[in-house]
């Protein structure tokens, strides 16, 4: 295999979740500085749940995403600046004043049943200059061929290149290959693989989706992020390594990055431990891992039992207020006041 | 007698629309109007003996002197068209699009301040779903930042809404500013393909000043909630409203506290599934603007 990939580094971005939002510019900076030095490619930046994530129901940042984007921008020599819009909660607003600070890939992120609310803001992307790239969540949650023509929905609206998503961690190599073909048969643009560790197989996800044609893949150091976290960068450059890809990324630089950098910030382990792996079983998205443990501690009901609850109703990114809504009816007694 | 009225757009809103007219005390759905002879609409409306045309609004117009009020439920850009041929025809309208050219009603919040205006608007569903808990709120105290998230069944977004969520976003969170009266507003649409659909789910998030009474806070929605039921009967609390202390941090300034309140509409099934409570709480919230308008305005008396 002499492929090669193009990767994009979420820590800042998907990292984002794992503390809570509460990134300081001081650390996009350096955050920033570290991926750029390694020869990353493109740094994702922005709320966990991207522009206009800042909410009661997501969690607010505790610096405006702007901030942390001017940081990292006065930071970078070569790396290009990624941001996530999900339509639905970013506008297009957002994506204007991100242009402004010099963000120029944005990625248009819609559960992988709706791409069609991607139509208006993947075209005001490649309007503003921008590279388009859609995003297809939960990416299990579809069949291949769907999931295929999703894509293809994507790449009509002006995406140059479609990411298939795997949001909750839950996919096995051979549902990853299957979309993956599936994808690259339906279009002619560049195919992107997001993956989770719930179920350990980020780095292998991975490298099979490289294998079926995908060209961008995603990280975060030392694998920060929703749930168990994400694909971890250093692992995957070294496995990469070792399979002969080619990066561009210096792997010791980015080892460094990752343990000297990232590792001090962190305020857990990026383990799977039970609730992590029951996200990756039932395939519920990520980042409710944090939002199902806090709820759990207000409404004296198990992590483990709202998660399932979750799956069983199929919910999808974005409905962290169910997750209030599962534990109270679990809880099955009226919330009052504190 | 009964206001006549008439229906512009023969889809699924107008549709929906169209029963629940038939069972208005006050308003006559005298015709059901579309442009597309084989819309499921028009057959629906034959059955029940509404007059129905293709003609579109050509056909409105030119027996205007027929009716009283229109309900349109086109789209944004034909009713920016409409609106003022409507107007010129000496009718009121009731626009159920986006066009947002007459001012925004919520029926139990703001719907007295607009009575003699030639045309209102209803926002969005989730703005008629989510507005009059701010409004509960901020008639009891200060609300320096209002969110709101609405879940809706994939299957009950129409392409409209598809191609510029923005749009709805957008308009939701100014509703929860000027009419609510939150301090800043955020909306936040999440659409679910779930099968079967799940019914439409509001969040409404308030923000608390120092001092809050919580007491008053949870009476003042629950009474909103009430009030809102009885012209969309599946419209509920899931629990009590939900009180957590902070600081938080919002984007209106920190606040010390902040409500919670889970909601499910579930529509009454006329026309859309029950599930689709997005689509039945914007014609119910029509039909009683449009009962209210005939009662105040036009003097029409409910038949016992």
């Amino acid at each position: 295999m002499t492929r090669s990939f193009r990767l994009l580094d979420s820590t800042l971005r998907d990292g984002s979740h794992a503390v809570s939002h509460s990134f300081t510019p001081e650390q996009a900076r350096t955050v920033a500085r570290a991926l750029d030095d390694a020869g990353v490619p493109v740094i994702e930046i922005a709320h966990g749940d991207g522009l206009g994530g800042s909410s009661f129901n997501f969690g607010f940042s505790l610096h405006d995403d702007r901030d942390l984007m001017r940081a990292a921008a006065g930071e970078v020599k070569n790396a290009k600046l990624a941001v996530v819009l999900m339509p639905g909660i970013g506008v297009a607003d957002d994506l204007h004043e991100v242009r402004e600070i010099g963000v120029t890939v944005a990625r248009i992120a819609t559960h992988c049943t709706e791409a069609d609310i991607a139509e208006q803001h993947i075209g005001l992307a490649r309007d503003l200059g921008m590279e388009a790239i859609g995003f297809l969540m939960m990416s299990h949650m579809n069949e291949p061929a769907p999931l295929a023509e999703q894509a293809r929905l994507m790449e009509s609206y002006g995406a140059q290149c479609v990411y298939v998503a795997d949001s909750a961690g839950s996919m096995t190599m051979p549902e990853v290959r299957a979309r993956v073909v599936a994808v690259r048969e339906a279009v002619s643009c560049d195919i992107g693989f997001h993956g989770h560790h719930n179920l350990s197989l980020a780095v292998a996800n991975s490298l099979v989706a490289i294998e079926e044609g995908a060209t961008h893949i995603d990280g975060c150091l030392c694998g920060l992020g929703a749930g168990s976290g994400n694909c971890p960068t250093e692992i995957l450059i070294a496995v990469a390594e070792k399979f002969g890809l080619s990066t561009g990324v210096d792997l010791f630089r980015i080892m460094d990055a990752a343990e000297e950098v990232v590792r001090p910030l962190m305020r857990r382990a990026q383990i799977v431990d039970r609730s992590a792996l029951l996200l990756g079983y039932a395939g519920v998205t990520s980042s409710y891992l944090l939002h199902a443990q806090r709820a759990s501690a207000r409404f004296g009901v198990d992590t483990k039992d709202i998660l399932v609850e979750l799956g069983r109703r199929k919910v999808v990114s974005g409905q962290e207020d169910m997750i209030v809504d599962v534990a109270v009816s679990l809880a099955g007694r009226a919330a009052t006041v504190t | 007698m009964k206001i006549p009225t008439a229906i512009v757009g023969s889809g699924n809103i107008g549709t929906d629309l169209m029963y629940k007219l038939l069972r208005s005390p006050v308003l006559q759905p005298d015709a059901l109007v579309g442009i597309d002879s084989e819309s499921d609409g028009l057959s629906r409306a034959r059955e029940l003996g509404v007059e129905a045309t293709h003609e579109g609004v050509d056909w409105l117009l030119s027996r205007a002197d027929r009716f009283r009020l229109v309900f349109e439920a086109t789209s944004a850009k034909v009713h920016a068209r409409h609106a003022a041929l409507i107007k010129d025809a000496g009718l009121i309208a009731i626009d159920l699009t986006p066009a947002a050219i007459g001012p925004a009603v919520v029926p139990p919040v703001n719907l007295e301040e607009h009575l003699n205006e030639p045309n209102v608007n209803l926002i969005t569903c989730g703005g008629q779903a989510t507005i009059p808990i701010v409004a509960a709120v901020t008639r009891v105290c200060a609300v320096p930042y209002a969110e709101i998230v609405s879940a809706v069944a994939s299957r009950s977004a129409g392409p409209g809404t598809r191609q510029n969520i923005d749009e709805f976003t957008r308009t939701t969170a100014r509703g929860l500013e000027t009419i609510g009266r939150a301090g800043r507003g955020k909306a936040i649409i999440i659409l679910n393909p779930a099968e079967p659909p799940l019914i439409m789910r509001n969040t409404v998030y308030c923000a608390l000043p120092e001092g809050f009474d919580a007491e008053k806070v949870v009476v003042s929605i629950e009474e909103m909630v009430a009030e809102v039921a009885t012209y969309v009967p599946g419209y509920r609390l899931k629990s009590p409203p939900i009180i957590d202390e902070g600081p938080f941090n919002t984007t209106g300034g920190i606040a010390a506290a902040r409500v919670m309140t889970l909601l499910e509409v579930e529509g009454a099934g006329d026309y859309l599934p029950p599930y689709a409570g997005n689509l039945d709480i914007m014609t119910s919230a029509a039909a009683r603007v449009g009962e209210t308008l005939a009662r105040m305005r036009l003097g029409a008396e409910a038949r016992a």
